[in-house]
């Protein structure tokens, strides 16, 4: 049924041709990365998160004053809060201080809260994960019944009772929110852990007797990270809502000389009708960096899955 | 197939291990081998029910039937790959007499990759899309020969030079979506006889790939087989690769196998009807444009189980009424073995009977 053919490939022209004309370079991250770029909400997305970063970090340079700088001392008073002009481009707050430097300096403040409270919160989420994920059965089991406890409360009120437990501290706020990313890393690696442990290429590892922890960390594992830096994304964006969200209720860092977004649109409340302005900023960079870290987030997901590519 | 180069494809015997000589029964005995899958709640499904074969160094078997007979059931039992819950495995599975049901999880570990070693049906999804072709390929090789990460390199760009794919050294930084289906196989194959197996298991391995390419996987099969000595147990459903490549076939039907018989006398006289009609079923090349393709009737939904009768009995065209009371036996007639009430004549009359058929 066979016809006599040349067995190397290397003699075989139209072998080398098609080689030739197999797709050039790049894994599958550059493939990704090529598919992102064409991805306008990921170049929006990506242009506010450098924003965000660039101004969290060179916010001493950006703000025209220090965030605890009063120039507004005297002309201020509870019922004449000026709003925007050309010499305080977003106006100044009720004790006299440049809202402009504060926003800025406020992002300092989130990006912080963000990437340790996502830190302490993914690595604790794919440590369970990983457990549940390589070894099933019993494990999994118990993993699983934790994970499920955590969930069952809402998040926003599971952050609170975390940090109402631990004190008023910017660590407490971090940990309260990290603890509550945790339920959620976890599912998400064990259940694609779960599903690529069924692959055929680790049945393959397994039939040419490859160990298992190999099998699970080399093969399973990489293949299973792609919605987990997905969620990493996208965790990043609700922990600075929380983080606001756990300020205006007044669980923040001890020290209100240190402007943070949430606690300005608290002490704000008082001052609605006078001084519209100042729950304008602040409420626009939350929005402004969570919708970026969303976009990208998003973006991220699908040049990641597979269901999307062309 | 091209004598000259067969050089290049020495992968030589497997080295001399120790304690091999005194052994001189098959390499691989599978004896009355049952699985079945256990479910709460459901009724167990008996996959693979009392299947016994034996293969030599350097054989060929083919392990034939249509999609659900239990043949890749059979080989994952086999290479020990059964998911450790839900199933049961009875019988006996000996790899140069050592029994392998029932051995610990390392050491069969040990074994497979090193003694044994299962090429899947399936290139695509059986290379990992993110580890490079060369970890994979030298993943085998440093498990079980310890070897560096450069020696097993080295080695891993020989194999993959032996089993046909250019420009190895290239290729081993490669991900696997850089390389075509036929060149993914090839890569697969490389791996499974990195550490010279003495047993070969290939799951329908040119089932996803086109005629061409599966021509010559087939070859370079073909040729390791020779040259290395290494025993195959080939799983396919295509009649063609049985031809083309085994020396002894079983016929499985749901589960059990129904016909055993070198490949001349079963495509030359097939004696089970369910082989006669897989055999029937081929379009032939010089039948008139139009003629009419022979399908078997019914589809493997329509079994009794095997407790109750003969499991192909509803579609058999031969079927008496001994067929739906009680199961045969499987029996050696003439050079072949068939498990049938009513079996095909043998040659001789098989002519005369199908033109009476047609």
């Amino acid at each position: 049924m066979t016809a006599p053919h040349e067995l190397g490939a290397a003699a075989d022209p139209r072998t080398a041709m098609v080689l030739a004309g197999a797709e050039e370079g790049g894994s599958l991250g550059r493939d990704a990365w090529r598919r992102l770029r064409r991805d306008p909400a990921a170049v929006v997305g990506f242009l506010l998160v450098v924003l965000f970063v660039a101004v969290a970090v060179l916010a001493p340079w950006l703000a025209p004053y220090s965030p605890t700088d009063t120039p507004g001392q005297g002309t201020v008073t509870p019922t004449n809060i000026p709003g925007p002009s050309a010499e305080h481009w977003m106006g100044l707050d009720n004790l006299g201080r440049d809202e402009l430097s504060r926003v800025l300096y406020g992002a300092r403040q989130s990006l912080i809260i963000g990437v340790v409270s996502l830190l302490l919160g993914a690595s604790a989420g794919i440590l369970l994960g990983l457990l549940a994920g390589a070894f099933g059965g019993w494990v999994d089991n118990i993993v699983m019944r934790v994970v499920d406890m955590m969930l069952a409360v809402p998040q926003l009120l599971f952050a609170i009772a975390v940090a109402a437990m631990l004190g008023q501290s910017l660590t407490s706020v971090m940990i309260a929110i990290g603890v509550t990313n945790v339920p959620v890393f976890a599912r998400i690696l064990r259940g694609s852990m779960l599903a690529q442990r069924g692959s055929d290429y680790a049945l393959a590892a397994t039939s040419l007797g490859v160990r298992r922890r190999f099998v699970v960390l080399r093969h399973v594992l990489p293949n299973s990270l792609s919605p987990v830096i997905v969620q990493g994304t996208l965790a990043l964006a609700t922990a600075i809502i929380d983080a606001a969200g756990l300020a205006f209720l007044g669980l923040s860092g001890s020290d209100p000389a240190v402007p943070e977004w949430g606690r300005m649109l608290s002490e704000t409340q008082r001052f609605l009708a006078s001084a519209f302005h100042l729950a304008v900023f602040p409420g626009l960079a939350i929005v402004v960096a969570a919708l970026g870290f969303t976009l990208l987030g998003e973006s991220l997901r699908e040049a990641l899955d597979p269901k999307y590519r062309r | 197939m091209g004598t000259g180069r067969s050089e290049e494809l020495d992968l030589g015997q497997a080295p001399g291990r120790p304690g091999r000589a005194a052994y001189d029964g098959p390499l691989l005995a599978v004896d009355d081998l049952s699985v079945t899958f256990t479910r709460r709640g459901r009724r167990d499904v008996r996959a693979v029910d009392g299947v016994s074969f034996a293969i030599r160094p350097g054989e060929t078997v083919g392990l034939v039937g249509e999609s659900g007979s239990g043949k890749s059931v059979t080989a994952l039992a086999v290479m020990g790959l059964l998911p450790g819950r839900g199933v049961r495995v009875g019988g006996s599975v000996r790899l140069e007499g050592e029994e392998l049901l029932g051995a610990s999880d390392d050491r069969l570990r040990d074994l497979r990759g090193r003694e044994m070693a299962m090429v899947f049906q399936d290139p695509m999804t059986s290379l990992n899309p993110v580890v490079s072709i060369g970890v994979q390929v030298t993943e085998v090789l440093r498990r079980h020969r310890d070897m560096t990460r450069e020696q097993a390199s080295v080695e891993a760009a020989s194999l993959l030079r032996r089993v046909g794919i250019p420009d190895p050294v290239r290729r081993l930084k490669d991900y696997p979506h850089q390389l075509s289906g036929g060149m993914r196989q090839r890569a697969l194959i490389a791996s499974a006889l990195a550490c010279r197996p003495r047993l070969l298991i290939c799951d329908e391995p040119t089932t996803a790939l086109d005629v061409t390419i599966q021509a010559q996987i087939l070859d370079l099969l073909r040729q390791l087989v020779r040259e290395s000595g290494t025993a195959l147990l080939m799983i396919t459903h295509d009649l063609g690769v049985v031809a083309g490549l085994c020396d002894t076939v079983h016929v499985m039907y749901s589960g059990r196998v129904v016909e055993s018989a070198p490949r001349r006398p079963l495509f030359g006289s097939p004696r089970h009807p369910y082989t006669g009609g897989l055999l029937a079923s081929i379009p032939r090349l010089d039948a008139p444009r139009g003629a009419p393709l022979h399908p078997i009737q019914g589809s493997p939904n329509d079994t009794i189980p095997w407790e109750s009768g003969c499991a192909f009995a509803p579609r058999c065209e031969d079927r008496v009424d001994a067929c739906t009371t009680s199961a045969p036996a499987l029996e050696v007639r003439g050079n072949a073995s068939v498990r049938c009430w009513n079996p095909l004549p043998p040659p001789g009359r098989t002519a005369a009977v199908q033109e009476v058929r047609a």
